[in-house]
């Protein structure tokens, strides 16, 4: 039994000691699976999980660029930068916003107006979290804050680099502004690839030149790594591992355009409180000298985002303050029509220079009655006649027997109706009438038939024409340059600010009209002899240098038959606009321009000053320092202006 | 007079598994520094605690096998009665309800279980050693299946795994026939769906995000991603000491504690994993030799039981961190952050070395 016993606790100790073996190959086994497992992870799939783990780890942080200056032909600050200190909230770490903002505002100066835009921020800008309360901090205030910071979490004092626009209303259709990037600024920038480049950019260009040289504006973005930790915080001080150099920024093109700032101002003030537009080319380069929209307005307001309270008064002003005249307002030319009306007949040999008609103050066609606007008429009329005092009634028999498709087919060559492709963004096409024109423009037949009569009415500057002061500007230089169109533009040339490389803009000639030189002779002589004893004589009497002009007067209203037009009777905003094309010197021309003043009434009147005042200033220098006078009314003036 | 003192105080400890035990609190306590960099107290409370549990297992060292047997039945009872409590009037911490408020501080019973288990069911198994039925078995297996339960629906998962494991493994080395546990475990296979239903809505997602784990990256599936790509950055000779990303810059989570084993990973790459594979290897080796030399069926099951345990973490913990295994709360033994689990541990490793020092003692 005691044996037996033994025995068995032998045998006992040997089964237990089998299924330790068991056991232990087990934990061997389990061992072997981990050491695979960790074999695989860390030899096989090593490179995976570094690269993982290094997109964990690094952020790319990008480096914004300065932006490129926009000076204008002689070195004159438009556009620059300057850096300054923003206070930024975090919505996401301020719980008590409102509280917030009102404790700041009892250390730094925080207007109404402050909140208001913070506001707008805010409804614009959903998903951004960062968003600026005040811009501009003063030095005092930077010191209060950073005093004071430990007590507003979620409260950062930025520096960053401002767009400013120097000069405020000068210019500013011209230059635009910048505004913060939007919803439709990020699909274009999606579109274009540009996306990695608008990293670290909250602004872009919104309208101007600001706009359309975007790209070359802009500059390319840097980029910095940075270790971020889990909850997406950058690490300051040594990383942990180490990381890529940082690749610095490249700043913006400069712009150097062809606009002369002063003869810019001067034109700005030579329109007084009128509102209008005026265009000044170079013909001999297509050049802008001068891009007038008045009212303008001052794009400083928009970099932040512009307050409510301004945005209203801006967008509602009946004015119109925003909408650029000179590129996209369209207006009937008037009799600025006749000079390129009488070039039609010379070249397709419907008249002769020396060819009368004779105006009883009249026309009939039909039986409608298409009036002078001199009661009695101008008597026997030629071509020199019909340009120096505006006979309409030459206009409307002339039309008549060009044609409409004649007229829109010589016309059209000169730029009317169809967009110049200027170097800004945003222009109008215009309407140059013809049967083919109000085919497409019009959907039911009976009013896509063209009448007879309104050829007419077209022969001087009325009816469907509508073009843009450009156009018009465009085609005066046309005139100016004999026939040579050069593609307008405001750009001379793009400066890379670190190399100093320059690419200028080539005066590209986008088409030279076949003119005969002596055709083109009479009309010169014409458009003088408006100057120099017709319609612009008042205006430009004493002038130091030759000019050739062409006043006119654009109906905003139609006319009832018969009805004779007073500025008296006329709500402001139905009163005729005014209008001018000149180009001087005659012999070489340096400068072409159109102006309409708008519900000012005749041109020679309210425009042509405004042309003297500017080619004054350009070809003489002369300064304009108070802003112009209407000119007392003229009382029997010679022609229908 | 020294030195007899010294021999004295030494006698009972095991030199060879010491050392082990040594090597592997080193490298804790390196691991540890990188991982609370920011919260550079732990080291030093994690110094106490091991201070603590190296007094602990000397104590434990000292005491003799049978009686440890004496105490096994009173044990249980015990911690049985406060699992008890626990679910009575336990407090609720983090969701779960695990620790029993007493009147000088608070205990988790669960943890005292793994303990108290493997010496009830070894004491069973020596009583009973001459007519082991299969009746026996079942009586053993309910011991087992009660107070693992209670844990689990706690719920404590990692715990009632690692009591179910102790207790297990005391009935298999005891010499559960090979054709029940093929079918209890055919039985246990068939029953998953049934504990399928019974698992709480988060551990279920645990095992499916093992499955795939980028089905929910920010949630559960989180843990995982971060810990695998810890380890598998480490590559083979790891990131170096202190310069793990993953660990500095916080992606993961839980890194002093349950997932340290990243942060080791991630600086000491393959060959420090292999190393620390190699500690524990040996560790479970000696663990094992010194079963298998046990004086008594008691001390060979119990030696047995607490061995293949300590295996078990070591395998459960280092197979979660590297996405093998779901994630349960198991942490790793003698390297984690935290007290609870290496008091019981170094308990254990105290009765493995009385175990050792009373082989002889008591067959002669």
């Amino acid at each position: 039994m005691r044996l037996a016993e033994i025995r068995n606790t032998q045998r006992d100790l040997h089964y237990f000691q089998l299924r330790l073996g068991v056991a232990g190959v087990v934990v061997l086994c389990a061992f072997t699976v981990l050491f695979a497992r960790f074999f695989y992870l860390q030899v096989i799939q090593h490179k995976y999980y570094d690269t993982k783990a290094e997109d964990n780890r690094i952020s790319i942080l990008p480096i914004p660029p300065n932006r490129g200056l926009i000076l204008d032909r002689n070195g004159v600050v438009l556009a620059r930068n300057y850096s300054a200190y923003t206070l930024e909230l975090t919505l996401s770490k301020i719980a008590d916003l409102e509280g917030t903002i009102d404790a700041l505002a009892a250390i730094v100066d925080i207007q109404p107006r402050d909140r208001r835009r913070f506001q707008r921020l805010r409804e614009e800008s959903k998903g951004r979290d960062t968003l600026a309360i005040r811009t501009r901090l003063t030095d005092e205030e930077v010191a209060k804050l950073a005093v004071n910071r430990y007590r507003f979490p979620g409260v950062d004092i930025k520096g960053r680099l401002f767009r400013q626009y120097p000069l405020g209303e000068v210019a500013s259709h011209v230059v635009g502004y910048l505004g913060r990037i939007d919803d439709r600024d990020l699909e274009r920038i999606d579109d274009t690839d540009e996306s990695p480049n608008y990293k670290g950019t909250d602004h872009i260009g919104k309208t101007g030149l600001e706009q359309s040289y975007e790209h070359e504006l802009h500059g390319t973005t840097g980029f910095e790594q940075v270790e971020t930790d889990a909850g997406g915080r950058i690490v300051p001080g040594r990383s942990v591992r180490t990381l890529a150099p940082r690749t610095a920024p490249a700043p913006g093109n400069n712009l150097a355009l062809t606009l002369d700032i002063r003869l810019q101002e001067a034109a700005e003030r030579a329109f007084g409180e009128n509102r209008g537009a005026l265009v000044a080319i170079e013909p001999s380069t297509g050049g802008i000298l001068a891009f007038v929209s008045q009212p303008g307005y001052d794009p400083n307001f928009f970099i932040d985002g512009i307050d409510p309270v301004n945005w209203d008064a801006l967008n509602n002003s009946p004015d119109k303050p925003l909408n650029n005249r000179a590129l996209n307002g369209l207006y009937p030319p008037g009799s600025t029509f006749k000079p390129f009306m009488a070039l039609a007949a010379l070249e397709l040999g419907k008249r002769t220079p020396s060819q009368t008609i004779f105006d009883p103050g009249y026309f009939m066609f039909g039986n409608n009655r298409f009036r002078d606007d001199k009661a009695g008429g101008h008597g026997y009329v030629d071509m020199y006649k019909s340009i120096v005092e505006s006979c309409d009634t030459y206009y409307y028999m002339l039309a008549n027997d060009l044609g409409i498709d004649a007229m829109a087919r010589f016309i059209g060559q000169f730029g009317f109706g169809a967009r110049t492709g200027i170097d800004i963004e945003g222009e109008a096409a215009g309407v140059l009438p013809s049967p083919e024109w109000k085919m497409k423009r019009f959907k039911k037949p009976e009013q896509q038939r063209w009448y007879p009569g309104e050829t007419i009415s077209i022969g001087i500057g009325q009816g469907y024409n509508s073009y843009t002061p450009l156009q018009l500007a465009q085609a005066v230089a046309a005139i100016a340059n004999d026939g040579v169109i050069y593609r307008p533009h405001f750009v001379n040339y793009v400066e890379n600010p670190k190399t100093g490389e320059r690419s200028y803009t080539e005066p590209q000639a986008m088409k030279t009209i076949a003119l005969k030189d002596r055709n083109l002779e009479v009309i010169k002589r014409a458009m003088v002899g408006v100057n120099k004893e017709g319609t612009g004589a008042r205006a430009f009497a004493g002038a130091g240098y030759t000019s050739a002009g062409k006043t006119g007067t654009a109906q905003v209203i139609a006319l009832k038959q018969n009805e004779k037009y007073s500025d008296a009777t006329v709500a402001e905003h139905f009163r005729d606009h005014a209008l001018f094309i000149a180009f001087a010197p005659v012999e070489s021309p340096k400068i072409a321009l159109a102006v309409i003043v708008e519900n000012a009434g005749f041109g020679a009147r309210a425009a042509a000053p405004v042309a003297r005042k500017v080619l004054d200033y350009y070809l003489l220098g002369k300064r304009i320092d108070k802003p112009a006078e209407p000119a007392p009314a003229l009382k029997g003036e010679d022609g229908d202006d | 007079m020294i030195k007899r003192l010294f021999e004295r105080l030494t006698s009972n400890i095991d030199g060879p598994l010491f050392a082990i035990v040594c090597g592997l609190l080193a490298i804790g306590f390196a691991t540890l520094y990188s991982a609370a960099y920011q919260a550079p107290g732990r080291v030093s409370a994690q110094a106490l605690n091991v201070l603590l549990a190296l007094a602990l297992m000397w104590i434990a060292a000292q005491i003799p096998p049978q009686t440890f047997m004496r105490w096994a039945i009173p044990a249980f009872l015990a911690v049985l009665l406060m699992l008890v409590g626990v679910a009575l009037f336990g407090d609720v911490r983090n969701g779960a309800r695990r620790w029993l408020p007493l009147g000088f501080g608070s205990v988790q019973p669960s943890e005292l279980m793994k303990l108290a288990m493997p010496l009830m069911l070894a004491r069973y198994f020596h009583r009973h050693e001459q007519t082991l039925r299969l009746r026996e078995y079942a009586f053993a297996v309910l011991l087992l299946a009660v107070p693992t339960a209670m844990i689990a629906r706690q719920p404590d998962l990692g715990t009632a795994l690692l009591v179910a494991a102790a207790g297990f493994y005391v009935i298999f080395l005891a010499g559960l026939s090979w054709k029940i546990i093929a079918g209890g475990s055919a039985a246990v296979l068939a029953s998953l769906p049934i504990l399928w239903g019974v698992l709480h809505d988060y551990q279920r997602r645990r095992f499916l995000t093992l499955i795939d784990p980028s089905s929910d990256p920010l949630g559960a599936g989180y843990h995982i991603i971060q810990s695998t790509i810890a380890v598998g950055s480490g590559g083979i000779t790891g990131k170096g000491w202190l310069e793990g990303t993953q660990t500095h810059l916080e992606f993961i989570p839980e890194r002093a504690t349950d997932f340290i084993f990243a942060v080791y990973s991630e600086e000491f790459g393959l060959l420090g994993n292999s190393l620390l594979l190699i500690l524990y290897l040996a560790f479970i080796m000696r663990g094992l030799m010194i079963a298998a030399n046990g004086p008594t069926f008691f001390t060979r099951l119990l030696a047995g039981s607490i061995t293949l345990t300590f295996f078990t973490y070591t395998v459960v913990n280092m197979g979660m961190v590297s996405g093998l295994l779901p994630v349960v709360g198991v942490p790793l033994p003698l390297i984690s952050y935290g007290g609870t689990s290496l008091v019981t541990l170094f308990i254990s490793m105290g009765m493995l070395m009385s175990i050792n020092h009373h082989r002889t003692l008591v067959q002669s």
